[in-house]
């Protein structure tokens, strides 16, 4: 009995020293998350327009209402087209030169600090520098954007498009030149990533005689699982909360064909002024992005065991 | 002997092609940067005009006209305070939460990184108004600790999450030796765990720096006074002032960029092989 | 090499330290300074040359403090305000409803007896215009009790632009004044290859400002306020008209190539590069064409009516007002400053530095030439800002993303029509329920 007493009271006192470690980023949390989260949650159940003295509470009514709002689910949707774009083509362009910048190959530095130049550039200068790619217009006869200029030149000129104001490819262009302005992320985290894979686990499948592509099957990707996740889950965080670029590229939107939730959210603050519904859409994107995020966790720990 | 030739062959091929590859996409890495730096030397009457790679005189007075107009000086001291304050603040911290959540035993220790994470899923879009009432309540708001405590918080999950990703996939052999050694907790997280995980902490001052640098929106809610103000703030200014003067914004944009490019010079050096050798331990304990 | 990199590491933490335990030790607020925030990155340098002048002259310091982008600006005085720590003077952006909100809410001081002392002295410098969307008239929907709560800096037009060069290039003589005639010179202007208007119809208000000029001129102020009241469904004949207005001017061509998302910046920038024939834009646009393409010969028009019924009227209004917080202790110093800046010298030096047009109607005499094309036609101008009622922001987002609509082809004006209306009645019914 005593002794038993004895060992929970050295699990105390071990556990509050294990506790001194998250302790600092657990009173940062509580302060700068939880209590506005709190705050948020609170103005999400009030009909108020972020300046009036009074505010109604209208309890569920704003996430009742958001439940029917078409725009709101398609932007959704749309977050969820630049999402699956920037998965797909980014992090398998981010995958693919991490490798290779893995290898003895010249130029290696030359590359590590190059792939990292799109993610430092402002989206000013992104902004500005797609705008002038895809401009659409014409000037004495001439193409003035850089792509349609191109594709005037070498004769396809059915394929000359104003290409953010088509709803069939301006989401598509904000996704790619999202992925290209993403990639450098992935890019060296995959990197790091691949430098902790023990060298002699490679040299182990040379000695079995695998061929790289085998040892790639083999030893890369089990290694690399986990790290590949975060990467996932940071694209599909970032991908999602995307708004800055395409603010620069397509300004206030086409129609509703580029919306969307983070500049659905600022429509609904600082437009519209329905700060509670705001509130609620932020709520509701956050439920869907943990469902999503479990969705992976699901996906990968079947991976893991297959 | 021919079966070696052909071996080459195979393998010089597959080097051209990635190399090929790697190339085109770092010219169109390379292509914005370039097309910042030629704007940044040119002149207003020749910017919409010329259109020949390198414009023939190069104007360095936008570098001049970017520095002194924009008051850079002040901001740019600014900036570097917040960045090394905040990036200092999350290694430590996030690092520290991160070893406990990888390797030490508590209570709630999967409640409170899933915490953690599912802050990250959770935008809070309105947040801003709560934050500015607590700053003032409890006097943060307009000081730069308030500021660096907030930005702290803003990279914080992502920083733990990616910590402790490369701290689970780490061998602990060697800090289960260092335990052996005699070495607390704290030591282990010091000598053993943080240098291991180098390539990781690097991944995270890169971020985290650039997080800072760029940040500006919630730098003009927290802080009033002009002295306190991030470079960012300045470059956004700069760029509304002189709505078309490109080359003086481009100029502007230049100096922004090059510290954060240094630090990432200097940073994914530390993305590199080779931290197996056991005198680590040795040396620290 | 490593030991440098270590020390400098060390010197920049340790400054880092230190300047944080500086910036805690806060200084008690100055009694004869006023703190003045504001979002107008144009005319930030003119500012504080003004606040140092007045400072030279009366002792007392102005601190002028520039928060932008507009969006972060209304953020910080939302956020400010609900936490109690607004300046003695700022500025209120976004719809007439949120400042009948914020003086509603106490931030705000009515400054009434102040414009009317010495028989009006102070409110007949000023144009109509401007003050007019700082007032709230008897009776208005806001609920807001009557009187002038906000001081013009200057005013604002928004009109239609055209190239000389390029339409005498066309052979054109004179600048449309009918919708027939613009039509017609676009044709010209297609034979020789030159676009025709170009706007920022990405940022979505300039479009319904050209369709409210529009929709003025199809059926005049009494039957857009009467839609608003909802007594006219947007389905009426005459707003289909304005709705069409977009779907022939896109069919014709007039619209240049890639106008619904297009940033007014780079509309400015299209237009001062001779790219487009025409433009809609504000008077602001005067500044931002003298610096991009000094040569650029152009003049100012009226969008070429389609109507002969009623006028023409275009947006026109105080660019930019500030208010006095009512919470300040230093309320009369601020107020005083105001009086001071918007007195006919300040005006004329803000006029001529920024190129805006000024509030005070004496200094008009100094603004350059192509602004006085701006000035003329103050008064054919009207704006929602002071329209006795609003519509709501929910009709007006559908509006505006159906205008986007109509130009790249996706619907009828009919279908758009039918669409707003169904916004409209829903509103309405939300309005009913309270």
């Amino acid at each position: 009995m005593k002794i038993e007493l004895n060992i929970t009271k050295a699990n105390m006192f071990e556990w509050a020293r294990n506790y001194c470690f998250v302790l600092p980023a657990i009173a940062i949390f509580s302060v700068f998350y939880i209590y506005p989260f709190y705050e948020i949650f609170n103005l999400s159940l009030h009909e108020w327009n972020g300046i009036s003295p009074n505010r109604v509470y209208i309890g569920f009514e704003n996430f009742k209402e958001l439940m029917q709002d078409e725009v709101w689910w398609s932007s959704l949707v749309h977050a969820g087209y630049i999402t699956l774009i920037a998965l797909t083509f980014q992090n398998t362009l981010a995958f693919a030169l991490a490798l290779a910048c893995d290898r003895e190959i010249k130029l290696k530095k030359f590359y590590r600090v190059v792939f990292f130049i799109p993610p430092v550039l402002s989206e000013v200068v992104v902004g500005l520098i797609w705008q002038w790619i895809l401009h659409a217009g014409v000037q004495g006869g001439e193409q003035i954007g850089l792509l349609n200029r191109f594709l005037d030149k070498i004769g396809l000129h059915h394929m000359v498009n104003d290409w953010l104001s088509d709803p069939k490819t301006a989401l598509t262009c904000i996704a790619v030149v999202h992925s290209w302005k993403g990639f450098g992320w992935g890019f060296i985290i995959l990197l790091a990533g691949l430098q902790t894979i023990d060298k002699q686990l490679y040299e182990a499948a040379r000695v079995d005689g695998a061929t790289s592509w085998q040892s790639f099957r083999n030893v890369t990707v089990p290694m690399m699982v986990p790290v590949i996740l975060v990467v996932v889950i940071l694209t599909v965080l970032g991908s999602m909360q995307v708004f800055v670029l395409i603010l620069s590229m397509v300004n206030q939107g086409l129609v509703f064909h580029t919306e969307v939730p983070v500049t659905r959210i600022l429509v609904a603050m600082t437009g519209t002024n329905r700060f509670g519904y705001a509130c609620a859409m932020g709520i509701n994107f956050g439920v869907v992005l943990i469902m999503i995020s479990l969705l992976f966790k699901i996906i990968s720990s079947r991976m893991k065991q297959a | 002997m021919i079966q070696c030739n052909k071996y080459r062959l195979y393998s010089g091929a597959k080097n051209f092609g990635i190399n090929v590859f790697l190339l085109s996409v770092a010219v169109t890495c390379l292509f914005p940067l370039f097309w910042m730096l030629r704007c940044s030397f040119m002149s207003l009457d020749t910017i919409f005009v010329d259109k020949s790679l390198i414009p023939p005189p190069l104007v360095f007075t936008n570098y001049i006209t970017a520095w002194t107009k924009g008051n850079f000086g002040v901001y740019l001291l600014n900036s570097v305070i917040y960045t090394a304050s905040v990036v200092v603040g999350i290694v430590i911290i996030s690092s520290l939460a991160a070893y406990a959540f990888s390797r030490l035993e508590f209570p709630g220790r999967n409640f409170f990184f899933y915490m953690f994470v599912l802050a990250l899923m959770i935008p809070l879009p309105g947040s801003f108004v709560p934050l500015v009432v607590m700053m003032n309540k409890i006097g943060l708001a307009n000081t730069r600790i308030g500021y660096i405590l907030c930005m702290i918080n803003v990279g914080l999950s992502m920083s733990i999450l990616i910590l402790k990703t490369f701290f689970d996939k780490m061998p602990s052999d060697l800090e289960d030796a260092a335990r052996i050694d005699g070495c607390g907790r704290l030591l282990i997280w010091w000598h053993v765990a943080l240098p291991l995980a180098r390539p990781a902490i690097a991944v995270i001052v890169i971020f985290n720096s650039l997080n800072v640098w760029n940040e500006f929106i919630l730098a003009q809610l927290l802080l009033n006074d002009e002295a306190l103000m991030p470079l960012q703030k300045g470059v956004m200014l700069f760029t509304n002032t002189n709505s078309v003067d490109y080359p003086v914004i481009m100029a502007g944009l230049v100096i922004s960029v090059t510290p954060i490019i240094l630090v990432y010079l200097a940073m994914q050096k530390h993305i590199i092989k080779g931290l197996t050798s056991g005198t680590v331990i040795g040396e620290s304990c | 090499m490593k030991k440098i990199a270590h020390v400098v590491c060390v010197v920049i933490v340790g400054v880092a330290i230190f300047c944080n335990i500086t910036g805690c030790v806060r200084t008690p607020p100055e009694k004869n300074v006023v703190t003045v925030w504001h979002w107008m990155t144009d005319r930030d340098q003119a500012f504080k040359e003004l606040a140092a002048r007045y400072e030279e002259q009366t002792g007392i310091k102005i601190k002028i403090n520039l928060y932008a982008p507009s969006d972060a600006f209304s953020r910080k005085v939302v956020a400010s305000a609900q936490a109690k720590v607004l300046p003695d003077i700022y500025g209120i952006l976004g719809k007439k409803k949120i400042f009948a909100s914020f003086i509603e809410g106490g931030f705000v001081v009515d400054l009434t007896a102040e414009f009317q002392k010495d028989n009006k002295q102070w409110e007949k410098s000023l144009f109509p215009k401007a003050l007019a969307a700082n007032r709230f008239v008897e009776g208005n929907v806001y609920n807001t009790p009557p009187g002038i709560y906000g001081v013009p800096i200057d005013v604002t037009n928004i009109q239609m632009l055209y190239n000389k060069k390029l339409l005498a290039k066309a052979g054109i003589k004179h600048p449309p004044k009918t919708f027939a005639e613009l039509l017609a010179a676009n044709k010209a202007l297609a034979r020789v290859g030159v676009s025709g208007l170009v706007s920022g119809f990405g940022e979505a208000w300039m479009a319904e400002c050209f369709a409210s000029n529009y929709a003025f001129n199809i059926m005049g102020q009494e039957k857009v306020f009467a839609t608003y009241r909802g007594e006219v469904p947007y389905t009426d004949p005459d707003w289909l008209k304005v709705f069409t207005v977009f779907k022939t001017l896109t069919e014709e061509g007039v619209f240049a190539r890639g106008i619904v998302t297009k940033g007014n910046k780079y509309a400015e920038q299209d237009f001062a590069l001779e790219r487009a024939a025409f433009s809609f834009n504000g008077s602001w646009c005067v500044n931002v064409y003298h610096k991009m393409n000094p040569n650029l010969e152009y003049g100012a028009m009226l969008p070429p009516a389609i109507s002969t019924e009623y006028p023409m009227r275009i947006w026109g209004y105080a660019g930019s007002s500030f208010v006095v917080n009512n919470h300040s202790v230093r309320k009369d110093t601020a107020i005083a400053f105001l009086k001071w800046l918007t007195a006919a010298e300040q005006q004329a030096y803000l006029a001529r530095e920024t190129k805006n047009l000024p509030a005070n109607r004496r200094a008009l005499a100094s603004v350059p030439d192509v602004l006085s094309d701006f000035a003329e036609v103050m008064d054919q101008t009207t704006h929602p800002s002071i329209w006795p009622l609003d519509e709501s922001s929910l009709v007006l987002e559908k509006f505006d993303k159906g205008l986007q609509s109509i130009i790249i082809g996706e619907k009828t004006p009919e279908q758009i029509a039918q669409e707003v209306q169904e916004v409209k009645e829903r509103e309405m019914a939300k309005q009913k329920r309270k």
